[in-house]
């Protein structure tokens, strides 16, 4: 798929959004550099700035190639940084011991470039997979998708996200999606954990520097299942966990399934509304909160599974789907990619 | 006093009768037990001397005719002399003691819940209205996996390989503090376990053993092994739901406790397993922990002694390298430690320990939680913070800060009538609560007592609930820690980083 079709979906409901940021992830764009983790950043400049990245990603590995990501100035869009993109190769033997070492590698290079004041943020750093997204005044997800000519892009898996701004609506790198190498995030919504859940995540050496709900689900869900261990399904009933209530009428040995994950991952629980759609090279996963305050209508068609705010959306990209339903409360959408 | 030059001080209280509305019924005289009144012919007469504030005869007065002043009598204002001063100074001129005192400090300190402000969700995310959506307050202490591990069975399902330790399932996170039978009466003792039965909480023993007539409570009884291991024997340890090892107390941190043989009557001595009439000493450490390392060895005695069934929780005083204490009693096996603040209450204490001695609780369960965090240790114990937790919104505020629950006591104390007059050491008290003397015990009413005590809880938990659903948070782990739904207001920068927490308007 190209991008043109997320573009018109998310257009579709402009009037969720405040023109002020949006942003789209596509997996499977860059299969001439599939091997590398491709590292897209904002860059305040292209000679300080970029000079900082360089240094760090010399030191912690191997620039395969680097280039400004191609761009196409749209008028009404103020341009506040110069996206550029990295392929790079992380060396493993700077995280010795770690089960998977380059991720640990891109992680830790991730973390000290973002929270640092140095003109460049790591919008995406994952392999085959790329993040577009810009704010301010003007940034209709549209306006996005042709800044970054989109529709040049095929992928096999797409997120959109369209962003009605509260804080900081002229920083770039606020808008979803969020991603740290396999996984990103787009989240409709606003939870009211924020505090704890970063609290956690910032236990196990993450940083979190945007104060937007999304990065620190990223490295939740990072932290759950790559670094955890955690199958998907276990990772999201830990972030949205069943009410005690309907635990103590479960079987005995999905109680204390239940009970052991509230009691290890209580401090990542989510709660507020949200909706959450994260996606990973393998698969692509929504999941609201256990109350269901945020709208989630999934969609399928042969083997395309499309998962959205509103049914327009869907039948915007798609206007053959098969299938549209609203899963319940506390009902995850679990999409696996076929091999 | 021949030898004495002081004289009398000047009143702390003066009690007056207002003569038109008195009718000499005699109830102040039958309550009082601290000898204020006194009937002579048709009148009566006033010794405003004894008085403790306790209030016992201004409630009982049936035409309200008792009125009650305190410090009627001025010194000469001074900033630095205060009258505190001087009295303490008068007192120990005389006497050449060490002053003691109940209650909880009275050093005029900002309390800090006080300048922390609570979170509401407005237009970005909406509240939570908990007469329609679940809010969850059941909290569990004890022990959590950091992660879970996993084995496949034969048939290929996963499972659950990590085996949960045990854990205390509170439906509300309030507990009810220890107060040793001893230091208060078996019907106050009575009233609190009913009513931890009630709400579906437990209570503490305290250092002073567990009286026969608590065993049908025993499974919402917390015992507590304290320095001077007053009725401490297996059977005991056996009993109650969890054990609490008691290596300090917030209103008095590095010294010992103290009953007073006056309260050591014939079932205190039974129960405590000492002499009647002897005075109480626990000594200030426990004599088999001397460093740190004797602590886990201890923690796997009683352990050990329980069959591994039942959750250690170990209490200390909240002082300066409290993070470090926190963390060292975190690697010792307990599965949970309460922290008991500066102001918490007691029996007994030096005035000058009562006043000068440790830190605020806010401040050490937010250090508390945040050095655990750091070292990775959080799951490894639940943290209870205690030492004066007044009211629904200091329980909101010390979880929000890192506590997994809260210990109430001088509240407890005040749901059956305390006045907080601060008498307690007397033994005397007119409410029957602190005090072994018969027939004042008499007049607590444990059925009555256990429902108002019961009724505290219940309405602490109502009040929380909504304080929770108006921040849109549905379950109590989801506000534990969460600072950035408090602000302080008026609080120095040097503190407010301390707390972690943003001042109002950030």
């Amino acid at each position: 798929m190209d991008g043109s079709g997320i573009r018109q979906a998310l257009s579709m409901m402009n009037e969720r959004g405040s023109g002020e940021g949006a942003g789209y992830v596509a997996y499977g764009i860059y299969p001439d550099y599939r091997d590398c983790y491709a590292l897209h950043v904002f860059l305040d400049n292209t000679c300080e700035s970029k000079a900082v990245v360089d240094a760090t990603l010399e030191q912690w590995g191997a620039i395969e190639h680097d280039e400004a990501i191609p761009t196409c100035n749209q008028q009404n869009l103020r341009t506040a940084c110069t996206p550029w993109r990295y392929f790079f190769r992380p060396d493993a033997s700077l995280a010795p011991g770690s089960a998977s070492p380059e991720k640990d590698v891109v992680k830790n290079l991730v973390m000290q470039i973002n929270g640092c004041v140095n003109g460049a943020e790591v919008v995406s750093s994952g392999k085959n997979v790329g993040v577009f997204k810009a704010g301010g005044s003007g940034a209709w997800p549209e306006v996005v998708a042709d800044y970054y000519r989109i529709e040049d892009y095929e992928g096999y898996l797409w997120l959109a996200h369209n962003r009605y701004a509260t804080a900081s609506p002229e920083k770039w790198e606020r808008p979803d999606p969020f991603n740290l190498h396999d996984w990103s995030v787009v989240e409709n919504g606003k939870t009211t954990t924020y505090g704890t859940n970063r609290r956690y995540v910032e236990s196990f050496g993450y940083n979190c520097t945007t104060s937007t709900d999304s990065e620190v689900i990223t490295y939740l869900i990072d932290l759950l299942v790559r670094r955890h261990g955690l199958d998907i399904n276990l990772a999201i009933r830990a972030l949205a966990p069943p009410y005690w209530e309907e635990i103590d009428r479960m079987p005995e040995a999905e109680q204390k399934l239940n009970r052991a994950l509230r009691f290890a991952y209580g401090a990542a629980t989510m709660n507020g509304p949200f909706t959450v759609v994260a996606a990973s090279p393998d698969m692509m996963v929504g999941f609201t909160d256990r109350g269901k305050l945020r709208p989630m209508v999934v969609g399928e068609c042969a083997d395309r599974l499309f998962i959205a705010s509103e049914e327009s959306a869907i039948r915007t990209m798609e206007p053959e789907v098969e299938s549209i339903t609203r899963p319940a409360a506390g009902e995850p959408v679990i999409g696996r990619v076929a091999p | 006093m021949s030898d004495c030059n002081l004289g009398s001080m000047p009143l702390r209280y003066r009690v007056t009768i207002d003569r038109d509305q008195c009718m000499e019924c005699g109830r102040c005289v039958d309550n009082c037990s601290y000898g204020v009144f006194r009937q002579d012919g048709d009148k009566i007469l006033i010794n405003s001397r004894k008085c403790t504030a306790c209030h016992r005869c201004i409630t009982y007065c049936p035409r309200d005719a008792i009125m009650l002043a305190e410090h009627p009598c001025d010194y000469r204002s001074h900033p630095v002399w205060n009258q505190q001063v001087r009295e303490s100074i008068y007192n120990q001129a005389r006497t050449g003691k060490i002053i003691l005192a109940g209650m909880g400090s009275v050093a005029n300190l900002p309390v800090i819940f006080d300048r922390l402000m609570l979170d509401a969700c407005q237009v970005t995310t909406p509240p939570t209205d908990p007469l329609r959506e679940p809010v969850e307050l059941r909290t569990y202490l004890g022990k959590k996996p950091s992660k879970l591990d996993f084995r496949q069975k034969a048939n290929g399902d996963v499972e659950l390989a990590t085996e949960l330790t045990p854990n205390l399932m509170i439906e509300t996170p309030i507990l009810l503090g220890h107060m040793s039978y001893g230091a208060i009466s078996l019907n106050a003792h009575l009233a609190m376990a009913r009513a931890a039965q009630e709400v579906g909480t437990f209570m503490g023993t305290g250092e002073g053993g567990l009286h026969p007539g608590l065993y049908p409570y025993q499974d919402r009884v917390i015992v507590q092994v304290a320095s001077g291991r007053f009725g401490v024997n297996v059977d005991y340890l056996n009993r109650g739901a969890a054990i609490e090892l008691k290596l300090g107390q917030g209103a008095k941190p590095g010294i010992g406790g103290h009953l007073t043989g006056e309260k050591v009557s014939k079932d205190v001595s039974k129960t405590r397993m000492i002499p009647q009439g002897s005075d109480a000493i626990s000594p200030a450490p426990h004599h088999d922990i001397y460093g740190i390392e004797d602590l886990p060895q201890l923690v796997r005695s009683v352990k050990e002694a329980t069959g591994w069934k039942k959750p250690i929780f170990a209490k200390i005083a909240a002082v300066n390298n409290n993070a470090e204490n926190v963390a060292a009693v975190a690697r010792s096996g307990v599965d949970a430690i309460a922290i008991d603040g500066f102001r918490g209450g007691t029996g007994a204490a030096p005035r000058v320990f009562r006043d000068h001695v440790g830190i605020p609780i806010e401040v050490a369960i937010a250090t508390a939680d945040k050095e655990l965090r750091k070292q990775g240790l959080r799951n490894e114990v639940s943290l209870i913070a205690c030492g004066s937790i007044r009211e629904s919104a200091d329980v909101m505020k010390a979880i929000a800060l890192g506590a997994d629950a809260v210990y109430i006591a001088t509240a407890a104390l005040a749901a059956m009538g305390c006045r907080v007059c601060g008498n307690c050491y007397q033994g005397l008290c007119p409410w029957g609560i602190a005090t072994q003397r018969q027939d004042l015990v008499d007049r607590l009413n444990p059925d009555v007592a256990s429902k108002q005590v019961a009724n505290l809880i219940h309405a602490w938990t109502l009040e929380i609930t909504e304080l929770m659903g108006a921040a849109g948070i549905t379950s109590i782990e989801s506000l534990r820690g969460n600072r950035d739904r408090l602000r302080g207001y008026m609080l120095d920068a040097g503190l407010l980083d301390v707390l972690d927490v943003k001042p109002i308007g950030a």
